[in-house]
Formats: C-alpha cells, structure tokens, sequence
C-alpha cells in the first residue's frame, strides 16, 4: 500500500526518507513541487496528485508536509488517516511534530515508522502498544542510554498485540490511581451582517487522562445521554452497551486519549454566548476607511467569558491600521493582513471596542466586501449544549480511584460576516 | 549478474567518482564540495571501525549515524560488509538498525545479503515469538530472489504458528515474496487459503490484504469465511477492517442479487426526487414480486454499522461506500451523518470526504439536504475545499431551498478569494438552469453583478449570462445592450468573445447596435486575443448575412485582415468564411445555405456538475478521488440476475467454534437479532455437545460411521444437526419420558441433554438420578440442575467418560498435488481405540481427486520411533474417481508428541505421509466429583505442577468460554465446581492413565490463574503452553 515517506519542510527540503518497498527516488518529489507552485498557498495543495507511475498523497502538519508513494489503488483517506497518525505518534514521542524534533530523534522515528507499517500495511499504530515497543525518549533516559549503552528497544512482544485489548498496555502500575475528562464543546457558527445565526452546531469532545493501575474496567454515564446526536468512539468503548444501555463501557488505555468526540442533535437551539456590532467600510476614492467593532456577552450563563481574541482577515488593499482599543491589545501584520485583536475577559460594565482608521493603497478601488471576523473565546465550567457526567464507576480493580470532570466551551469555527 | 555489479563496485572508483559529481553540483562552491566529501569518506572509514570494535556503545553510534544518512537519503551502500556482519548481535537495539540498514541495502548487493540469511533461519525457530515475527519481515522484505525458495518454506511454517502475531507476520510476507516473485502464486494462494480460516482477529486484515494483492479473483476462497469475517469484523483493528470492508463490498456484489427496486434507478435520476417516497414504493411494490434479501447480505449490512461509529475516517469512508454499493437504497441514508461529522475533520479528510459526497449527491439528494448548512463556506477555508462544498450545495438545491441558498451565494460572490466567487457564479448559472422558478431572479442578480469592480466576476457573469440567454432564446435585448456597451470596458478574452458571440446570434433582435459593436471590433481586430479575433469574424458573417448593406464593407474589411494573421486558426477559419458568404463563381451549392449554417438554432449547453461522471468509480476509493482508473483498480461488479447458490457459505461444524472464541460481543450479536436460521440457532444453544453425544451413544459398532458424518457433512451443518437431535431426541422418548417433559424447555437443548443422560446410564450403572449428570452441568453451562445431588461417590475416580466435544478440525495427511490425486485427511474422534487400550484412534478420510480408480490403498513401511506402536487400516481395494472412504487406524504414541511417519501406498506409488498429535489428543476425559479432584491434586504439587497467568477480557472469562476453548484444545472431562470462579477439568493420559487435572482460577480484573497437574510433566507444559495463548485471545 504505502511505499514510501517523504517529509518535506515549509522551504521544500527534504529531509527525511523511508521506504518499505523498494527505493523511489527523491525526483518523485517534484510533482508535488509542480503541484505545491500551482496551489496559491500551501492549504490548497491537493492531497491526492497523480504522477506517471506513483501516486502521491500528502497531509500538511505543523509546517510540514508528510508526502506518500503509492503504487496501486488504494482508499485515499487509509492513507491521510495514516499519515495523521504518524504525525500523532511524533507529537506524542517528542512533545512536538516538527522539523527539529524529528531530525534530533531520527533513529527513534525510523524506529517507529518501522514497526507502524510492515510492506506498507499498518501493523502497529496504538501509542500504547508502540511506547512499549520503543521507548519514547526522555532527557534521564537518554543520559542512563549513554552511559551504559542499553537501548531504548522494547524486548517482549506487548501483551496488547496478542490480547483483544490492544490499546491497552499490561502491568500498569500508579501509588496515585485518577482518571480525569475533559467536556470539551465547540461552537461553530457563521453569523451573518444583521446579528441573526446563519448555522449553529455544538461539537464535543470528551478528552480522558486515565492513569490507573491493573485492568480497570470503566463506566460513565451521562444525565443527559440524548443530547449527543452523533458520536464516534475510541475502539476501547463497548458499542452494544452503548447503544442499549447509553452508557460509556470501557477499559480505558493508559494515558491522554480522546474516549469520544460527538455533535449535539440540531433541534436544539444553540445559545450563542457573544455578540459583535461592527461598522467597517471603505470609502469610494479615498485611502482610508473606518473599522469599528465592540463585542458583548450574551446568554453565558453566568460564566465569564474569557480568552477572547478576534482575527480579522484584511483586504489585501489595507496597507495599515491605526486602532485605539479600550481593552487588551492588537496587532496588524501588513504582509499577511491580518488583525488580531487580543480582548482577555469580559465584563459586562464596560464593553471592549476596537476603532479606529485603514489606510487603504491609494488609487486602488475600494474593496468589495467586508472581512469577516473570526472569534475565539472560552468559558470555563460550561459545557454549553447541557451535557452532564452522571457518574463513573470501576470494576475489576480494588482501589479507590481519584476522579475528576472538567467542563469548558469553546469557539470552534466561530465566523461574523460583516 | 549480481555479483558482477558488485566486484565492479569494488575494484573502481567509478561508482565513487559519479556520487561525487553528485554532491558537488548540489552544494554551491565545487571546492567546499570536495573537502565535505573527502571529510565524508573518511567519516565512513571511522564508522567501519566503530562497526568492527567490541563495544555495543560503539556499533550502536555507528548504527544510529547510519540510520541518519538512510533518512537523510545519503548512500551508505558501501558500508554494507561492515554492518551485515552485525546482524548477529546480541544487542537488541543494534540488531533493529542492522535489519533497518539490511531491508534499504540488501537489493543491491545481494551476496553480501545472502551471509545474513542463516542468521534469520536461526531465529525463526527461536521461542520467542517477537524474534520469530521480526525475523520473518526482516527476510520477506530482504528482495533478493535467490532466496525465494527459503522465503516460501519460512512463510508456510510461520502460517502454522501458533502465535497469531507471527501469522499476521506471515501474511504480510506473502505480499512481499509475490510482489518478489509472481510466480509463486499458486502456492501462495493455498497459505492464503489456510490464513483465510484462521479465526484470530489479528490475522484476518492481513491476509485479507494479501488475498486482495496476489489473487482478487479468487472468490471462492472467501465463501466459507464470509460469515466468520462478518462477524470479527467488529474486533479486527480498524485498518484491517477498511480493507476488509472494501473485499466484502465487491464480494458481496457478486454473490447476492440487487436490492434496489427497479423503480430506484429511475427515480434517482428524475429531477423532482424528492417527491414523497411512500409514494414511489407503493407503486414498485404492486408491480414487483416481493424480494427477499439473502440473510448473508443482511449480515454484512447490520455488522457493519457499528463502524460508523469509528475514530477512523477511513473506516468510516468504508462503510459509507459500502452501505452506498450494496444497501438497500432506503437504509443507506444512515451514512450521511457520519460523514457530515468528518466534515470536521483535517482539510484533507474533508476534501476526499466531500468529493465522494458531491458524487452521492447528484444521485440521492434526499440524503444529504437535512445537512444542507453543514456545506456552508467558511471564510477560512481553503479554496479546493470552498469550492467543493459549493459543488454539493448546488447539487442539493431545490425549489424549497433555492432562495436560502440564493442569499447564501450573495455573500461568496462577494468573496476575496475571486476564484472562489467565479465558481460561485458559475453555480448561480447551474441553479438558474436547474431551477425554472428562479432564473430571472438569478439572471436579474447576474446582470448585477456585470457592474462588479472586479473582472473576473464580470467575466465570469457574462459566460454565465450567454449560457442562460442560449437556453432561453426570449427577448432579453435590454440585456444584450447592457452586455454591448461593456464591451468597451472588460479585457477577459472569454467574456469578450462570448459577447460578441451573444450579439451575433441575436444579431435581428439588436439591429443598431450590432454593426455599431463590428465597427468598433474591426478597429481593434488587431490587438484583441485570437478567441476575440474567431468571434469578431463569426459576428462580421452573421450580420453579412442578415445585414449585407450596411456591414458588406466592414466585414470584407475583417476578412482582409484575418487573412493576413499570424495565428493559422484565424487564416483558416477566414478562409472558410470568405467562400461561404462571398458570393463568386467558384463558391458551389453550400453557399445557398450559408444564413442556414450560420444562424441555425444551437442548442443549449447543458450545465452539468463535474462529478457527473465520477459514479461508475467505487466510491472512497483513489480512482474516484482522481476520476481515473487508478492501477490495480478492482471494478465493482454489477448485481448478477440470480443469486449463485448461497449455500456455498455455509460451513461445516467447525462453524460452532466461531461462535464461541470471538467471546462475548458475537455472540451477543447472535442472542439479539435472530439472523442465522432456526436450525443453526439450536445448535449454538445446545453448545455443540449434540454431535459428541450421538456418536458416543451408539458405542463402537457404529463409530465409523458417526465419524464419518462429523467429517464429511460439508452439505449443510444444519442438516446433520438436526439428524442428530432427532436421533437422541426418539431415544430418551422412549426411555426417559419423564425427564424428558421436565426438562422441555427449548426442545433441541432438553433432547441432546437428555442423549447425554442416556449415555450416562449405559455407563455408569447405578445413576438413578439421571438428571444430574455431572457433564450435563458442565456442558449446558447455567443449567443448574443440582450437583450435590450427584452421587460421585460411587464412580472409580478414574472412569473414562464420553468427550464432551470432538472438534471436527482436520489435519492435511497428505494433499492432493503430493499425492498425485489422492488426497488424506485425518482427524481424532476422541474415542477410546477398538484396536488397543494405550493408542489413540485416528480417522482418516481418503479422496480420489483424480478420475481415474485408485487401487490397492494400503499403508506401507512404518518408520515409527522406538515405542510407537501403529494398527493400520485393511487395504482398500478401490476408491472411485470422486470417491472417499474413511477408516479408522491406531497409534500407541507412548504418551509424546513424536511424529509417526508411514508410507501410504497405493497400486502404483507410495507416498510418506505422518502424523503428530496435538498434546491435547492424548488424553481421554475421566469423570470425577470436585472432591476427588482435590485430593488427586493434593497428590500432585511440586514438580508435577505447572502454572501460568494469563490475561484477557472479561467477556472471554465466563465458564462456558473457557470450557469450550479447553476442550477444543484438549480431549478432557469437566469436573463439577462449586465455585463459579474455578473451572476443573480432568483426563488421563492414553498410554500411561496418568492423570492429567486442569484448574481456570478467575481472578480479580482480567487475569486468570491456569494450573497443570500430572506425573507426566513433560505433556503437561506442552499443554500448558498450548492452552494460554487460546485462553488470552479473543
């Protein structure tokens, strides 16, 4: 299926190779370079490029592209899926999945992709099967490594390949056993000129960090299970249950891990926490223009908003921003366009603006529509759609656990036309 | 030839002097260049050294260097006799990288490859199983083809391993030696088969993924494992499962009949789709025979849901594209959900994610219009993907949606990404021609939008303009007027063409302006783009034509100076122009015609979705994403008019065995929906134990012939079932009426128990209580009929009992291609042997394959190991072409495992064949109470004991899952427990009687405590090494 790995960096070097076939020559490359040219910026590049005799399939991550070879038909997504993957194991090995991580630890990223795909089909991709396969590497261990020259190579096979509770790695042992989750909602929303919501959704996840000795084995139940519409599961979760019984029945791999992601159903009303009143516009031959935006809170709850920060996508016109705010602080990159407006918290006795003049390039016309503007913020203690932990129980294991559930809503893709 | 290139290599620097050639023209000064190389040989000579030194630290940084010139794409080939002779090393660690620097290397210097293959060898026989797996990749992945044969006989050991993980590791490797070598196939094919059967979940996505690259068109192979792979669908790791997901589609396409309704198709492409639904089924439904859908297709539907619900975008895609090729066409709506949900997936995801929705949507838009905001453009963005959502809006607009979407489409024409807005107006243009109700509202807000600063909107608005105007040939002057006068204004080429081209057609209706508009054109003929100067002369002919007295000047004009361009398109099409419409002698009848040809009525462009053509692909997969015929692309057959026959699925007893080893979840599966039909149901509940019972009941005399039956019933398991339970059914009637009414619960259940009760009195004598039978408790597992009424007592503590399961799992005597057409399987029945009280009876089958008689089949010369005694069968006269004969035969193993070989003769050859027994077949169950158990087992501790933990899920723990996989691995009796949490088995050894006592001690969690008790130690640890990785696995 896969047949080799390039990765290349933003400047299009690249700088790390592996193949599980035969070897494809670097030159493969530059048809996604041809591709890469045409794109106007690197999120247009399209994923799937066909070559003479390869395909090439690529994802874009945290500056990097991870490009495929492919040979013969193949689902495209079992290899975007793939390579998300790869780049989630790096991230999770070395903290972060970029070109100097991955250049420092080289030999433990060829280790890895090594055991992550045998002939180009994925043979081990669960971190916990993989961390104990290869250790993942720490300044300590690095140090004990040199000194004594032992190896940061698993021996034994991991009981988890051989057990049907793969994700899971044995002999898990904690002095203190907790298991926490993350509610994490999203508000994606498009917001047309006049207030009024164009499209509203919840989207949540439930992110859990489950540090507990043996094989315990979890349930959580909810006080509102009908609220979730959609839901996809981690493979460690007991879809009959689920759906008998709508409680969340599992025995949980060790570490961070995301148990479900899920979408609230649509007939609920979304309560939008924040609004915006906006006045841009650019005057007709003339090389200024005015913005003025002032955002509020509406419907939080009782929560206070905070991180709030607007990005606002300029023109290309606009040379630059002469802005006075009342609250926080802005920038304007004249290359990019781009404003960002860092607010902080709300409150509602004195509500943040941003005003002030656009100098525009002269003698070009006046831009034809407004920049939309993109907000992000957070409530804490809020799960926004309702949703409740009921409860979570342990079995198969003696101790007392340490249990804890966070809540938090977010913006997700929170879009103001203006 | 290898070994050529290779002295080459060595005695020139040839190879050296090129590489740097190489590395001097990729940095920028030639002689920085020469001092990094010459520093680089030298770097490669230290590395050498650190590679022969002593010291692990020292290999291991030389490794790692390597490692780093590997990734980094540098050549480190001639490192290679310095590293190979690593290959050996102790050092865990340093091996991995050896094996990394081996697969990159071994193809060019492939002698060199050939030292480090005994070291392989070696390590496929070590007992640890990681070692095992990785030394099979690391030899599959070396490609070399000398070693093709070593790669063959290693992949089929490995194919019998008995850790799944090395079988998996098989499989892979069965891609790789055929990839290496076509010309295995065949034998490839026959492991394939034998992996196909494999029952553990690790395997199944592997070898599926081999069967799909070395034989896509053997079908066949899939029948007896379609059920069995739908059913370890859920449990296989999810990228097993697309692939999976992806055969069982085309599988599934082949073997069941559509179950789409004729009306179906018609009524996709109808435009007013969504007109109610009920409707359109009423009226299929009076015109057509009711169809019933295969229950195997329903199978494949209903497992596969659940995976909708994975993390995996893939797994996800696959069933979508599944439930889309084969679903019924009602069902498949569920799958818009998902995939609206990986909508918030990464931009590459969404982009295959939307392509493949824009494909479904033109066919069902019902689907996907619930979801129709879910499309709604972002600012943000990227462009392919704005684009692409703008593609399924448009294929999802309606009459009840158009005007939302219309105000929606406001706001993307306004867009700063301008490519984006021209596909939006290009999308208006779509809607308008889609939708009758609103095109003079879309044509009104396109002619507004001709007044646009920006060009490429206006340019686009007048393509999309002339589009409509040509399909609706009304009087729309006004608006050509608007579009005349902006000629003087926009520059695109296409726009200004498709203005003139506009004026020309309607060239009557516009009588002023038009000569107005060629006056101004033939001024600027020269300078316009040649898609203008075409335009430029079609108008001057057309107004020649309709208006010779005023343009007749103008237009020779124009044609004068087409004559003379440069571009050679323009001369000839001058040319062209000039004979037709310049009236001269030569001109001949075509002139007559000429008004005819030019201002004929053209019909209207049809303004089609680019994914129109993109359904006859499979969806999700990469042909369809880049619409062409990707290589090795497997089509997608159509439905076939008749089923072929489904009982080719249906497979022998061993099917049972399915039921239980998948643990819990399957057979939750099969308790909740009531799929397999009602014989087979009975026969999950009644736990198997029917087929013992009703060969045990009829004692020796008829023991070939029962055997026989659990062997060859490969027509329908069903079918002897059923003979079965009738059998011991009529029996107990006749004796045991009163238990018999008690226990009528489920009937098939009550009637093989009450055969096992049966079977219980003819042995042991004095049970008056029939009911409860100690195997009876074991077997029907919850049936608590109580033991403490059993009278244990009175048994001899080592009373041989009935087995209570005899696996009918065969074992390959000899195959066919070795045997010249004769081909042997045999298996044990687990019966106490007629033919001696210390040998174990073997059934084996024989089969003429060929077509001609075999005779004289007779066993030869025995090469049996000091002790082995062997009773052989009577010679068979004759076996028909076709035919197959069993026999029964015994062998006294002396309580080993060693091999005893023989020759099976026939009139003309002989053929060496043997046979191994499984530990577990040399024993014979013995009945004993629980007291008994724990005073043998008193007796045995020390060395006679051996113990292990094992570990698995808590579904796999429950005592009906632990008594069948025991007792499929070994012949051995159930004792009684009073405790739930402690399972008891016991048995004696055939040769010996030793005793043989098995303990399941649950524990806390998912462990589990397993216990061996007997003097023969060296039986026991094999059956305990047999036993734990059945009890571990799912």
């Amino acid at each position: 299926m896969i047949h080799s790995l390039f990765l290349i960096n933003c400047s299009g070097d690249i700088f790390l190779e592996k193949h599980w076939k035969s070897v494809v020559s670097q030159s493969v490359c530059d048809y996604f370079f041809e591709a890469q040219e045409k794109a106007a910026d690197v999120e247009n590049v399209p994923p799937v490029i066909s070559t003479p005799h390869h395909y090439l399939i690529s994802i874009y991550r945290d500056k990097l592209f991870f490009v495929s070879v492919i040979q013969t038909e193949v689902p495209p997504l079992f290899v975007i899926e793939f390579l998300h993957r790869v780049a989630d194991t790096f991230q999770d090995y070395f903290g972060e999945c970029s070109e100097a991580a991955i250049k420092d630890n080289v030999v433990i990223v060829y280790e890895l992709l090594e055991e992550m795909l045998d002939n180009g089909f994925p043979l081990a991709t669960e971190s916990n099967i993989l961390k104990e396969l290869i250790k993942p590497p720490t300044i300590l261990r690095s140090v004990v490594n040199s000194i004594t020259g032992s190896s940061n190579v698993g021996d034994t096979l991991p009981t988890g390949q051989l057990s049907n509770i793969p994700w899971r790695r044995a002999g898990v042992k904690y002095t203190n056993n907790e298991a926490y989750f993350d509610v994490v909602e999203e508000i994606d929303a498009i917001i047309d000129k006049s207030g009024s919501t164009v499209f509203a959704e919840i989207q949540g996840v439930i992110d859990a960090c489950i540090k507990l000795s043996g094989m315990p084995d979890l349930s959580l139940s909810f006080m509102n299970p009908r609220l979730l519409d959609d839901v996809s599961f981690h493979p460690c979760i007991r879809f009959k249950r689920w759906e008998s019984e709508r409680i969340l029945s599992f025995i949980p791999p060790d570490g961070n891990f995301r148990l479900i992601s899920y979408r609230v159903s649509s007939q609920n009303l979304v309560a939008i926490p924040v609004y915006v009143k906006h006045s841009i516009s650019f005057k007709e031959n003339s090389s200024c223009g005015r913005f003025d935006i002032t955002i509020g809170p509406k419907q939080n709850m009782g929560k206070t908003i905070e991180g709030i920060t607007v990005t606002v996508h300029m023109p290309k016109v606009v040379l630059n921003m002469n802005l006075t705010t009342t609250q926080g602080s802005y920038t304007f990159d004249p290359v990019t366009k781009v404003l960002t407006w860092d607010v902080g918290k709300i409150t509602p006795q004195k509500l943040p603006s941003l005003k002030g003049l656009v100098n525009l390039q002269s003698g070009a016309p006046k831009p034809e529509e407004n920049p939309s503007l993109n907000i992000q913020f957070k409530i804490q203690q809020l799960a926004i759609s309702g949703l409740k932990v009921n409860r979570l129980d342990m079995y198969g294991e003696k101790y007392k656990p340490f249990k804890g559930v966070k809540y938090v809503t977010k913006a997700g893709k929170f879009q103001v036309r203006t | 030839m290898s070994s050529n290139s290779f002295s080459y290599n060595e005695q020139s620097g040839g190879g050296e002097a090129t590489e740097l050639g190489q590395e001097a023209t990729s940095t920028i000064s030639p002689s920085g260049a020469f001092g990094l190389f010459s520093s680089d040989l030298k770097k490669n000579e230290d590395l050498k050294q650190m590679l022969e030194s002593n010291k692990d630290s020292a290999k291991l940084d030389a490794m790692k260097r390597i490692v780093g010139m590997i990734a980094k794409g540098k050549n480190a080939s001639e490192l290679f006799p310095a590293v190979v002779k690593n290959v050996a090393s102790k050092n865990i660690e340093i091996k991995k990288l050896v094996y990394v620097y081996l697969v990159r290397y071994a193809e060019e210097q492939q002698d060199l490859a050939l030292l480090s293959i005994s070291t392989f060898q070696r390590a496929l026989k070590d007992p640890n199983q990681l070692i095992r797996a990785s030394a099979l990749r690391v030899l599959s992945s070396i490609r070399v083809p000398i070693i093709v044969p070593i790669m063959m006989l290693a992949i089929k050991e490995a194919s019998a391993d008995l850790s799944p993980y090395v079988r998996k590791n098989a499989a892979h490797a069965i891609q790789k030696l055929y990839s290496l070598d076509p010309e295995q196939k065949e034998m490839l094919i026959e492991v394939i088969e034998k992996l196909l059967k494999d029952k553990s979940t690790l395997v199944a996505g592997s070898v599926v993924m081999a069967f799909e690259e070395v034989c896509p068109d053997r079908i066949d192979l899939i029948h007896k494992n379609y059920r069995k792979l739908c059913n370890l669908l859920v449990d296989v790791e999810e990228w097993g499962q697309v692939v999976i997901i992806h055969m069982l589609t085309r599988y599934a396409r082949t073997q069941f009949v559509s179950p789409w309704k004729e009306g179906d198709e018609l009524e996709d492409n109808e435009k007013n789709f969504y007109e109610s639904d009920d409707d359109q089924k009423e009226k299929t439904d009076k015109r057509k025979k009711p169809y019933t859908m295969d229950p195997d297709h329903r199978l494949l539907i209903r497992n596969t849901k659940p995976l909708l619900q994975s993390r995996n975008a893939a797994v996800v895609m696959a069933v979508a594209q599944l439930y889309w090729h084969i679903s019924p066409k009602s069902e498949a709506g569920i799958i818009s959900k998902s995939l609206v949900r990986l909508l918030r997936s990464n931009r590459e995801v969404q982009y295959i994610v939307l392509q493949n929705i824009a494909t479904m949507s033109i066919q069902r838009k019902g689907m996907f219009e619930p979801y129709l905001k879910s499309f709604y453009v972002r600012s943000t963005d990227p462009t392919m993907i704005k684009t692409l959502k703008l593609e399924i809006l448009t294929n999802l607009a309606n009459e009840a949606n158009i005007s939302t979407l219309l105000r929606e489409f406001q706001t993307y024409v306004k867009s700063q990404d301008k490519q984006f807005a021209a596909a939006t107006i290009q999308t208006i243009g779509r809607c308008a021609t889609n939708i009758v109700e609103v095109t003079d509202t879309c044509l009104n807000g396109l002619v507004c939008l001709l007044s646009n600063r920006d060009e490429i909107v206006v340019a686009e608005s007048v393509v999309v303009i002339k589009k409509l105007l040509q399909m609706q040939p009304v009087q729309h002057g006004e608006i050509i007027k608007h579009m005349a006068k902006l000629l003087d204004s926009i520059t695109v080429p296409v726009a200004r063409a498709s203005i003139l081209w506009l004026i020309g057609e309607n060239c009557e209706r516009v009588p002023k302006i038009a000569p107005d508009v060629l006056r101004k054109m033939a001024k600027s003929f020269t300078s316009e783009d040649d898609l203008v100067k075409l335009q430029i002369l079609n108008l001057g002919a057309k107004l020649y034509l309709t208006n010779s007295k005023q343009t007749k000047l103008l237009t020779q004009y124009i044609l004068n100076l087409g004559k003379y361009d440069q571009n050679y398109d323009i001369r000839d099409r001058t040319r062209f122009i000039r004979q037709l419409i310049v009236p001269n002698e030569k001109s001949g009848a075509l002139s007559k015609y000429a008004k005819k040809i030019f201002l004929a009525q053209k019909p209207a462009p049809l303004l089609e979705s680019p994914f129109k053509d993109r359904d006859h692909f499979q969806l999700g997969t990469l042909s369809h994403t880049l619409n062409i015929k990707a290589t090795g692309y497997l089509e997608l057959s159509n439905w076939p008019e008749v089923a072929p026959d489904p009982s080719v699925r249906n497979v022998e007893v061993i099917e049972l065995a399915k039921e239980w080893t998948p643990a819990g979840k399957a057979k939750q599966e099969n308790s909740a929906k009531k799929f397999y039909s009602e014989s087979e149901e009975e026969e999950d509940s009644s736990d198997s134990s029917s087929d013992s019972e009703s060969e045990s009941g009829s004692e020796s005399g008829e023991q070939g012939e029962s055997g026989e039956e659990g062997d060859s019933n490969e027509d329908s398991s069903e079918d002897s079932s059923s003979e079965q339970d009738s059998e011991s059914g009529r029996e107990s009637g006749l004796e045991n009426k009163r238990t018999a009414k008690r226990n009528s619960k489920a009937k098939g259940k009550s009637d093989s128990e009450d055969g096992e009760k049966e079977n219980e009195k003819s042995k042991t004598s004095d049970s008056s209580n029939a009911e409860s039978s100690s195997i009876e408790d074991s077997s029907s597992d919850s049936e608590s009929e109580s033991e403490s009424e059993s009278e244990s007592e009175s048994r001899k503590v080592t009373q041989v009992s009935t087995p209570v399961f005899v696996p009918t799992k065969t074992h390959v005597l000899l195959h066919r291609m070795s045997g010249k057409g004769l081909a042997a399987h045999y298996f044990f029945p687990r019966q106490p042997c007629i033919f001696g009280d210390k040998m174990v009876s073997i059934q084996i089958t024989l089969n003429n394959t060929t077509d001609q008689k075999i005779e004289n089949i007779h066993i030869g010369e025995k090469k049996l190991p000091i002790g082995l005694k062997m009773h052989v069968f009577n010679p068979i006269d004759s076996l028909e072409p076709e035919g197959s004969i069993t026999v029964s035969m015994g062998i006294d193993f002396c309580d080993s495992t060693q091999t005893a070989s023989f020759q099976l003769c026939t009139k003309d050859d002989c053929f060496s064949v043997n046979i191994q027994p499984p530990v577990g077949e040399l024993l014979l169950p013995v009945a004993m109470s629980e007291k008994d158990f724990k005073k043998e087992q008193g007796m045995l501790t020390g060395m006679n004991e051996t113990s292990a933990v094992i570990i698995a899920a808590p579904q796999n723990f429950t005592p009906s899952v632990i008594f069948q996989k025991v007792v499929n691995i070994a012949n051995v009796g159930a004792v009684p427990s009073g405790q739930d949490n402690i399972n008891r088995f016991a048995a004696k050894t055939v040769h010996s009687g030793s005793l043989m006592l098995v303990t399941v001690e649950l524990k806390e969690g998912s462990t589990a405590q397993l216990i061996i008790n007997t003097e023969k130690t060296v039986i026991g640890s094999v059956l305990l090494r047999e036993l734990k990785p059945v009890l571990s696995q799912g």
